[in-house]
């Protein structure tokens, strides 16, 4: 039996886990939350981050437009993901939820944008 | 002199927020006034993610959380003025702004809603030795330059203070490509979320160095480096500890300042402990019909609780255009005390307060298994225990309306913490 005491991050409040490894059960105690219950069993078994970035406009209103990957990735990846989102410039107008990069990295996710930028007239 | 019903002063997140609930309590005529030249503030800025889970039971990013309460604003067809500076209000609520499309105006409003935020505390407060190069910036400053303006800020970087937007910036340089050596903090303890620490530090292996300070900084054009120096319980550098480190990036998290300058002007007395505005339960500062919430009230962790604090103001302020010069019953006190360092608000009135008020407040240290007691005129009415509590991470209390019936002579509220 292997006991861990992880901080979950999926929210502010940072809750104090003590995850329980059981040969094929895992048990997540300390929780306040559904939330930390998933994060308690993903962190031990394959960590996964958000990962978020900006990437230079042309013509737009705005210089950067914010991104971010449109669900966690492999913690391991998130550099391979960065190198892709760095060479990356797009072209106003750039909406809320639009696909900046599909399937960055070979992770199968994608690069969205979590910003407007209008178009310079 | 053209008047408005309610000017809410900054279109960051607490008047967004205090703009939307103003509206739907059934006031028309609104304007915000922002100085950048976009709505959000500094949300624009904080491109990570964590936002909303209590506002929208979702996760965003900054932008995402701010793009919801604009788009609400834009829905409510509320006005705004943009790259529009506030220079001036005085306690007859004229409000004396400057933009390139008017020049210098004053317009007067009914009601005012303080929204300014706060500001980063800067290296002139901090007392370090040496010279200024380049190459030391606020936190902040760093993040608006690579997040928005797509700067590179350096490549090998020291971070002292291990606020919340430092931590942040660790995670953000190193994503970018720098090295970050070492965030200090003076403190035994770090002032940024728990979270943070593990997913922008830990995840990178960045050491944090508590109970460390910089003292003396290298490089006349350029930062080329630092010493740091551990401290002693007095927070004065200890002799033999001194270490070099090599850097041409100093970034600085050391504190947020609630920017009250204008407040002042209005008369509004400041509370020393907060830097914010002494308010009632209804966020009514000390000038009758000017309120305040969000970072110029003190600063918060969430912007969740900003929203849902300014929300209350909104609704405070259009209650007092519609009621008119209510009748302010006595106050009762709420009073910060061992080991809680204030309270917001600072007094209630219990004929005219909601059914239930929420009190937040900050501890003074780190404090294990502890309790959060709440006293009306010096009987115990609440004992809640406490695993964790920590200067860096706001608490908060539920007054309700009905308990306080019980206490009709009631003079004073106290919350503090209690070891059992």
């Amino acid at each position: 039996m292997e006991i861990r005491e992880l901080t979950c991050i999926r929210c502010p409040l940072g809750c104090q886990l003590k995850v329980t490894i059981e040969e094929d059960e895992i048990n997540v105690t300390g929780n306040s939350c559904g939330r930390g219950i998933e994060y308690g069993k993903k962190e031990v078994l394959s960590p996964t981050r958000m990962v978020t970035s900006s990437v230079r406009v042309l013509g737009g209103k705005h210089d950067m437009v914010s991104v971010k990957t449109s669900q966690d990735i492999p913690k391991d990846k998130i550099f391979d993901c960065m190198e892709e989102i760095r060479k990356v410039t797009v072209n106003a107008p750039v909406s809320i939820g639009d696909v900046i990069i599909k399937d960055c990295a070979k992770t199968g996710v994608s690069i969205v944008a979590t910003r407007d930028v209008e178009v310079v007239l | 002199m053209t008047e408005h019903d309610i000017i809410i002063i900054g279109g960051g997140p607490a008047g967004l927020a205090a703009a939307v609930a103003a509206r739907k309590a059934g006031i028309t005529d609104i304007l915000i006034l922002e100085r950048d030249e976009f709505l959000g503030g500094i949300l624009n800025q904080c491109i990570h993610n964590g936002f909303g889970l209590h506002t929208f039971k979702e996760e965003l990013t900054g932008p995402e959380y701010a793009a919801r309460f604009i788009q609400m604003v834009e829905e409510e067809h509320i006005p705004y003025l943009l790259n529009t500076m506030v220079l001036d209000i005085n306690s007859n609520k004229e409000v004396t702004i400057i933009n390139k499309e008017s020049g210098l105006t004053i317009i007067k409003a009914r009601a005012i809603i303080l929204a300014m935020g706060c500001r980063e505390r800067p290296r002139g407060a901090l007392n370090i030795p040496g010279y200024r190069p380049a190459g030391i910036y606020s936190a902040g400053t760093a993040q608006r330059f690579v997040n928005m303006e797509g700067k590179t800020v350096g490549k090998e970087v020291a971070i002292l203070g291990s606020g919340d937007i430092g931590l942040i910036m660790a995670r953000r340089m190193t994503l970018e490509g720098a090295k970050v050596k070492v965030v200090a903090e003076l403190m035994p303890y770090s002032g940024g979320l728990k979270r943070n620490i593990v997913q922008c530090l830990d995840d990178y292996g960045i050491p944090l160095k508590l109970s460390h300070t910089v003292i003396a900084i290298e490089g006349k054009d350029r930062l080329t480096g630092i010493t740091l120096a551990q401290v002693d319980e007095n927070r004065k550098p200890i002799s033999g500890t001194e270490e070099y480190i090599s850097c041409d990036t100093l970034l600085l998290s050391v504190g947020l300042l609630p920017e009250n300058e204008l407040s002042e002007g209005a008369g509004v007395d400041l509370n020393p402990v907060t830097s914010g505005p002494f308010v009632d339960d209804r966020l009514e500062t000390s000038t009758k019909g000017i309120f305040a919430c969000g970072n110029v009230l003190h600063v918060h962790d969430l912007v969740d609780y900003v929203s849902e604090e300014a929300s209350l103001a909104g609704v405070s302020a259009a209650a007092f255009l519609k009621e008119g010069q209510k009748k302010y019953a006595d106050m009762v006190e709420i009073a910060a005390e061992h080991g809680v360092r204030y309270t917001v608000p600072q007094r209630l009135d219990k004929e005219h307060m909601e059914d239930q008020i929420t009190v937040r407040f900050r501890v003074a240290d780190v404090y294990q298994d502890r309790y959060i007691s709440v006293y009306y005129d010096g009987e115990r009415v609440s004992h809640k225990k406490k695993r964790v509590l920590a200067p860096g991470e706001m608490e908060q209390v539920i007054l309700k309306k009905e308990n306080l019936k019980d206490y009709p002579d009631l003079k004073k509220i106290v919350i503090c913490t209690e070891v059992e």
